[in-house]
This record gives C-alpha cells, sequence and structure tokens, in this order.
C-alpha cells in the first residue's frame, strides 16, 4: 500500500539534522486536540510534512523545497497539494521537465492509480508540447502493457493523440490488443474513439464497412463476448433506421441464434432492432422457436415477447429488467 | 480473415482467466452455502453488525501508519466510517461526534471548500465527504458549522466555461467534481444556474457509445462515473437529456453471474459497485415513465424517418427538449424548481420493482464481500476497508428498500435476505446519506 520510491530509508538524515534546514521552524499538522482518523504516522512521515508545511505556508519557491516535495510524495503520492506546490516550484524554478517526466515515472512504478501522478504528467507533457508526444505513447503503452485496462493510462493516453497527435498508429496498437484479448472492453473503447476522432481515418460513416465486419468477425469467435455486440451497436449510434436496415447486424444475430449456444447478447440484440422497427422473417421466428424450452408457457403469436420470455429464462440475474422490457414492448405493428 | 476456423480451444485470455478465477471462487462459497443446513446458512447470511461496527469505530480513533498513503482523504475516511455506521443504525458517542466536526472544521478552508486534511486546499470530493459526515451527524453544531456562503464561492471558483468543475485549484476535471459540486450544492441548497450552466452539456458528452457514462469525453463507461452522471443531471433536472434506455441496458448488464456488479465491460466483480451500479439503477427505477418516453420515440422515429416534433433542445444528442416532461421526482427547470428535486426524489416515490437482482446483490455482500470478522470488502481474497464497508452496506440498504411504497416503509421480510435483522436504514440515494439526515439537512439548509 505504501507508496514507498527510495530504497535509502535507512540512511536517511532527518532533516532536523540537516544543515540546510537548520533556519526552517516546521509547521505541526493542526490536528487538534482529539483528532478523528488519526493516522499513526511514521516519525519520517510526520517530520517531512511538518517541513513542507513551512515551506508551503510560506511560499518558499526554493530547489531545497523541491527535493521536499519529492519527499513528501514519496510517502504519499496521493496528496494533491504537495503537487500543486511542487508545480508552482518547477516553473518558479525552470526545472528541466524531462527530468521531471522520469520523477512521475519512478511514482508511478510504486502505484500508478492515483489521480495526482497522472494530473501532473498531463500537465508536464501540456508545457514540453509536441515533443512530449512519444514518450507519452510510450509511458502509457508500458503501464499498459502490465494493466491493459488502466483507466488513468487510457485516459492520459487520449488526451496525448487529441492535444499532441500521433494518431496514426493507434488503430493497429487497438488491433494488436485485441488479437491479445478480445473481451479488453478499454481497448474496444479506444478503437471507438480513434474511429470516431482520429483525423486521419474519415470519421465514424467513413470507417463503419470495415468496422462492421471485423466486428463481427470477433462476435463469431466469441458470441459471449458483450464488448464487442456493444461496439456493434456503438457503429450505428444516433442512426437507428441503418442500423435496423443493415442486414449483416440481423444476420450475425440470426446466425448465433442458430448455434443455440452463448446467444444471449444475440437474442437481446435482436430484441433491440425489433423494438426499433425491424421485421423478422420467418427465419427468425423459427430460430427463435428452436430455442423455447418445454416449460416455457405460453405460446406467443409475437415474437419480441418470446425473446423475452426466453431471456427470462437464460439470463435469470436480468430476469426482472427483461420482465420490464416485455412490459414496455412498442406496440405490435 | 474467415470465421473462427480453428477448432481446438484457443489459450484463454487474461480477461477470461481473471475472470474464471473469481468465479470459481465466488461459487465455492454459494456452492458451500447451498449445501449447508438452514440454521447454518441464517448464520451465515447474517450481517455482523457488532464486529462491523466495532471495524468501523476503531478507524475513527485510530488507524494505523499504511493510512498515511491516505492522509489526503481524511473526511473521505470520516464519511465511510460515520455513514456506514449510520446505515447500521448506531450513532457515534457525543464525544466523538464533537471531535468529528472540530476536525472537520480545521479541514474547512478560511476561502471556503474542505480539504483532504489540515491545511491542505480544498478539494471538490472531500468538501462532498465533509458534507455528507456533517450531515449524517446531524444537529444544528454539525450543520451551521459548514460555511455556505464561503463554500460558494470556491464551487464558483472551480467551474470551468465547459460546464465541468476542476477538483482543486488548477485540478483535474472530470464527472466525479460534477456530482460532488451538484450534490453538495443541491443538498446546501446553494444551487443555482451559474453551477448548473453547461454542466449538463459536459456530462451528456461523457456518455459513451455503451451506454454507460465515462470520467470524461472518449474515455470507457465505467460505474462510479455512471452513478456521478446520473445523479448530477437528476439534481440538475437534464436527466432526460441522456440515453436513458441505453443507459439502463448498460448498467443491468454489468450485474453477473457472480450476483454482485462489475464496474465495466468485462471487468470483474467488486462489493463498490453494489452501490455506485445499484444506485444507478435504483435512480433509474424513479425515471421509469421518461425511459418509456424515450423507448416510445425511439421506436416511432423508424417508422416516421422524419425528425422528432417539437424539437427544441439545441444542445443535447437526445431530442427530449429540456423544457419537457419532468416526472417521477424530476420538476421543471426553472432554478428555483431545482432547489426541490432532491426533495421531490423521494416525496414522489412510488412503489415498483427493482430493474436489477436485488436477492443476488444482497447474497454477494453477505456471502463474498462481508468478513466475518468486520469490515466488507471487494471480492473474497481481498482485505476489507472503509471505502469497501461503506458502499457495500450503501449498496445493501438500497438492495433491501428496493420494492418499497415509500422510500423508508419497512420492507416485506422476503425482501430482505438473510434475518430480518439485517435490516439496515434506508438512504436518499441522490447523496447517500441516510434519508432522515437528509431530511433533516433538507429542512435546516431550506430556512436559511
Amino acid at each position: 500500500m505504501a507508496g514507498k520510491i527510495e530504497d535509502e530509508s535507512n540512511d536517511r538524515v532527518p532533516l532536523r539534522l540537516r544543515p540546510e534546514w537548520s533556519d526552517v521552524t516546521p509547521i505541526p499538522q493542526n490536528n487538534g486536540p482529539n483528532p478523528v482518523v488519526p493516522i499513526n504516522y511514521s516519525e519520517e512521515f510526520s517530520e517531512v510534512m511538518d517541513y513542507f508545511r513551512a515551506v508551503y505556508f510560506a511560499n518558499e519557491l526554493s530547489s531545497r523545497a523541491l527535493s521536499l516535495t519529492a519527499e513528501a510524495i514519496s510517502l504519499n503520492a496521493g496528496n494533491y497539494t504537495v503537487w500543486h506546490f511542487r508545480r508552482s516550484l518547477l516553473e518558479s524554478l525552470k526545472v528541466d521537465l524531462h527530468v521531471e517526466r522520469e520523477f512521475v515515472e519512478r511514482v508511478a512504478s510504486g502505484n500508478s492509480k492515483n489521480y495526482q501522478i497522472w494530473h501532473h504528467r498531463r500537465w508536464v507533457a501540456e508545457k514540453l508540447g509536441l515533443e512530449a508526444r512519444n514518450s507519452e505513447l510510450e509511458f502509457t503503452k508500458k503501464i499498459l502493457s502490465i494493466d491493459a485496462k488502466h483507466y488513468h493510462a487510457w485516459s492520459h493516453r487520449q488526451w496525448v493523440l487529441q492535444t499532441l497527435g500521433g494518431w496514426e498508429d493507434e488503430l493497429n496498437y487497438c488491433s494488436e490488443l485485441l488479437a491479445e484479448d478480445i473481451f479488453n472492453n478499454s481497448a474496444w473503447n479506444q478503437r471507438y474513439f480513434v474511429i470516431t476522432r482520429s483525423p486521419f481515418l474519415g470519421g465514424i460513416k467513413a470507417m463503419r464497412e470495415s468496422e462492421v465486419l471485423y466486428t463481427i468477425e470477433a462476435i463469431i469467435s466469441y458470441p459471449e463476448n458483450e464488448s464487442s455486440w456493444r461496439y456493434l451497436r456503438g457503429l450505428y449510434k444516433d442512426e437507428a433506421t441503418l442500423y435496423v436496415n443493415d442486414t449483416q447486424v440481423s444476420s450475425v444475430c440470426l446466425k448465433i441464434l442458430r448455434t443455440k449456444s452463448n446467444y444471449l447478447f444475440a437474442l437481446s440484440t435482436l430484441l433491440d432492432l425489433i423494438c426499433l422497427g425491424y421485421q423478422p422473417n420467418e427465419d427468425f421466428r423459427d430460430a427463435i422457436e428452436a430455442l423455447r424450452t418445454s416449460d416455457n408457457e405460453e405460446q406467443d403469436s409475437d415474437i419480441a415477447r418470446t425473446i423475452c420470455s426466453i431471456l427470462e429464462q437464460v439470463d435469470p440475474i436480468r430476469v426482472n429488467y427483461w420482465v420490464w422490457r416485455k412490459s414496455r414492448l412498442p406496440q405490435a405493428a | 480473415m474467415e470465421p473462427s476456423s480453428v477448432v481446438e480451444t484457443p489459450s484463454p485470455t487474461v480477461s477470461q482467466r481473471d475472470q474464471w478465477i473469481v468465479e470459481s471462487q465466488v461459487f465455492q462459497i454459494y456452492q458451500l452455502f447451498s449445501t449447508i443446513p438452514p440454521n447454518a446458512q441464517s448464520l451465515m447470511l447474517e450481517l455482523q453488525r457488532d464486529k462491523h461496527i466495532e471495524y468501523l469505530s476503531k478507524g475513527l480513533r485510530h488507524l494505523g501508519s499504511a493510512f498515511s498513503v491516505l492522509d489526503a482523504n481524511r473526511p473521505w475516511l470520516c464519511y465511510w466510517i460515520i455513514h456506514a455506521i449510520a446505515l447500521l443504525g448506531e450513532t457515534i458517542d457525543d464525544d466523538l461526534e464533537d471531535n468529528t466536526v472540530d476536525f472537520l472544521n480545521r479541514c474547512q478552508d478560511p476561502n471556503g471548500g474542505f480539504a483532504g486534511g489540515p491545511g491542505q486546499m480544498p478539494h471538490l470530493a472531500t468538501t462532498y465527504a465533509s458534507v455528507n459526515t456533517l450531515i449524517t451527524l446531524g444537529g444544528d453544531k454539525a450543520l451551521a458549522s459548514i460555511n455556505r456562503d464561503k463554500l460558494y464561492g470556491f464551487m464558483r471558483r472551480m467551474k470551468q466555461p465547459n460546464g465541468g468543475f476542476r477538483m482543486h485549484d488548477e485540478g483535474e476535471i472530470d464527472v466525479r467534481a460534477c456530482y460532488t459540486a451538484i450534490s453538495v450544492a443541491s443538498v446546501l441548497n446553494i444551487l443555482d444556474d451559474e453551477l448548473i450552466k453547461n454542466v449538463g452539456d459536459f456530462i451528456l458528452s461523457c456518455q459513451t457509445y455503451e451506454g454507460g457514462i465515462a470520467g470524461e469525453p472518449g474515455s470507457e463507461a465505467h460505474g462510479g462515473y455512471t452513478f456521478c452522471g446520473l445523479a448530477a443531471m437528476i439534481l440538475i433536472g437534464e436527466a432526460n437529456r441522456l440515453d436513458l434506455p441505453r443507459l439502463l441496458d448498460w448498467v443491468v448488464f454489468r450485474q453477473g453471474k457472480e450476483c454482485g456488479f462489475q464496474g465495466r465491460t468485462n471487468k470483474l466483480v467488486d462489493g463498490c459497485y453494489s452501490f455506485w451500479q445499484g444506485g444507478a439503477v435504483a435512480l433509474l427505477q424513479r425515471l421509469q415513465s421518461v425511459i418509456e418516453e424515450q423507448m416510445v420515440e425511439a421506436s416511432q422515429s423508424f417508422t416516421k424517418s422524419d425528425a422528432p416534433d417539437e424539437k427544441e433542445s439545441s444542445a443535447g444528442t437526445s431530442s427530449h427538449a429540456t423544457s419537457r416532461i419532468r416526472r417521477e421526482g424530476i420538476s421543471e427547470s426553472c432554478s428555483s424548481d431545482v432547489k426541490n428535486i432532491g426533495l421531490n426524489f423521494i416525496n414522489e416515490w412510488r412503489e415498483s420493482e427493482p430493474l436489477f437482482h436485488s436477492i443476488a446483490l444482497q447474497q454477494y455482500i453477505l456471502l463474498c464481500a462481508q468478513e466475518q470478522e468486520g469490515g466488507l470488502r471487494d471480492k473474497p481474497g481481498k482485505r476489507r476497508d472503509h471505502y469497501h464497508s461503506c458502499y457495500c452496506l450503501s449498496g445493501l440498504s438500497l438492495c433491501q428498500y428496493s420494492w418499497s411504497k415509500r422510500p423508508d416503509s419497512p420492507p416485506l421480510p422476503k425482501v430482505v435476505m438473510g434475518p430480518y435483522s439485517n435490516l439496515l436504514e434506508p438512504i436518499h440515494p441522490l447523496f447517500n446519506v441516510v434519508l432522515e439526515r437528509y431530511r433533516e439537512a433538507h429542512e435546516f439548509f431550506s430556512g436559511l
């Protein structure tokens, strides 16, 4: 849990014994006589924070203050006040931000799941401008190679692409990650981000056809993968008519339904299509009929109702939702 | 590329492997549960109230040095612990209560807002935690300790031209910041047009193709941000601008066969999403007529194929005009009524069925997220902590009252899993504070 990054904790010289700090009077935390949620700080933690308060309250923009913030961050990388003060120090001392980038990397290697590290990293990259593009893309790639769903890393990467560019290879990168793990929803999300926002791909309209093929392929390989189904639907966002009319969508549903296994998303997708106006033909009716189990009570002439009934049975965790959907079906034409 | 012509089973991906490991741990517990005699079952389902109280109270009085990494989150620790205790129907003793008010006052910035600890900068998230803690403590002393005028100034300073909020001075802008600002402003009765301005546009831009809401535009739909975004939209009277049927569909699919909720598609179950996702479904349960209306409109748009009539909403992607239909807790959007949305939300409560599997979720919380020695956790194999204790219990409370006629009417025994003594206090689902404390706070601040 602790975000230690130094390995020299043993031979650490306390601040009060360091000559360069002799003129500073540390300021203890104003915790009050009977604080709640009191933390049993280590001696080192208390001392560093007491000196930090002294320089912070005095707004001392010095290089010793800068190194003190590094110590404080190594003890608690979640202290946004320390990071904030560090940024004003970096600015006023005109510190080389390449060095700062390395510092962030070291902190992140301890625990990268914290808002402050990433906010700081973004600030540094913004200051460095275009030259930071590759290092930022590499940095996020490194983090994502360890945790491919790292929320902050993805968000940083998107910011880099939008602010500094580097879109050229991003679709390939998404494909690589999806080839490794087709269930990686973060990679699907990134793919959506790329096809809708990359200045090189012409937008979702231009990409739809090839993306639909790619996604249908993924669906056929793993019909139980919710990510690809949601992505498919996303390709027709705000284009309900197109969605309903594209036979590729209904066909893949039919294809999966006919396999009689892992058909949950095929069924729910078909239900959505019907709710949006799709008129299923006899093939669909037969495929649905073949999924009905003996204990499926009522014979229903309405295919949407039948689908809901099947979903109630095969997807019991969402039984309430399917019952609700059944009761809210649009009036049959 | 041709469709999978490979016959042999490919080796599992990381997602599959991780998922199967968790599933097997969870199913092992359910398997064990199903084989033991009924009296042992009810013992296993029992909420270990005393143990939880003991674990929570201890944290309020003492935390080990490992908690140093939460040194900038101390009001959160207060909220997680004190709200969890309140959910369990207990109060802390008067001294501890005074000490909490005193401590949070030391976190309050002279220029408004609450910081993560004394001497730190004010932060919207810890402001939310502090305000909710003080409301949970209740009483004039606690409530009057909040400097609303200064707090309002702080929030205005955090407000961005794009409608969003920064977490702190020069801090990050995201949907959490929007929710914590709007929630606090709403409950303290300082919500106005300036704070509301464009925040709906920002949140709307964070709803993803999946249906859920992300932290920033372009990011992945996520349970925490989805709750925050939806609750904030309701509080400003603009929930109908979201694509609610898709939002609902995404959220209900986050409950898996482990019975608990996951935070994102194809991620692992985690007890804390009992509240974030469960809470989002609970909110949507109250918006049913708006959802239906959107579904009807969607089904008609195909047949008509023309643009929907009376289109007047300028910013939204939804064809719903912002000024139209506000039901089930959503009143007209003029600012005087916005102030009553929180109250109307519970006053206009009607009996309905939960849209998620409430019993299954209770089972996950009690059997998989509960530690017998006190405290609750993410999943089996993880350690308890105050955050998960708070949000597992908050989710459990939502489940127990999900069928109720009134937000606080006692549920039937059959909808409370385990012994009826498991029943927790009801919460206000928009703010996540115990309902009667919300009412007290609302009364207090509406008089100011």
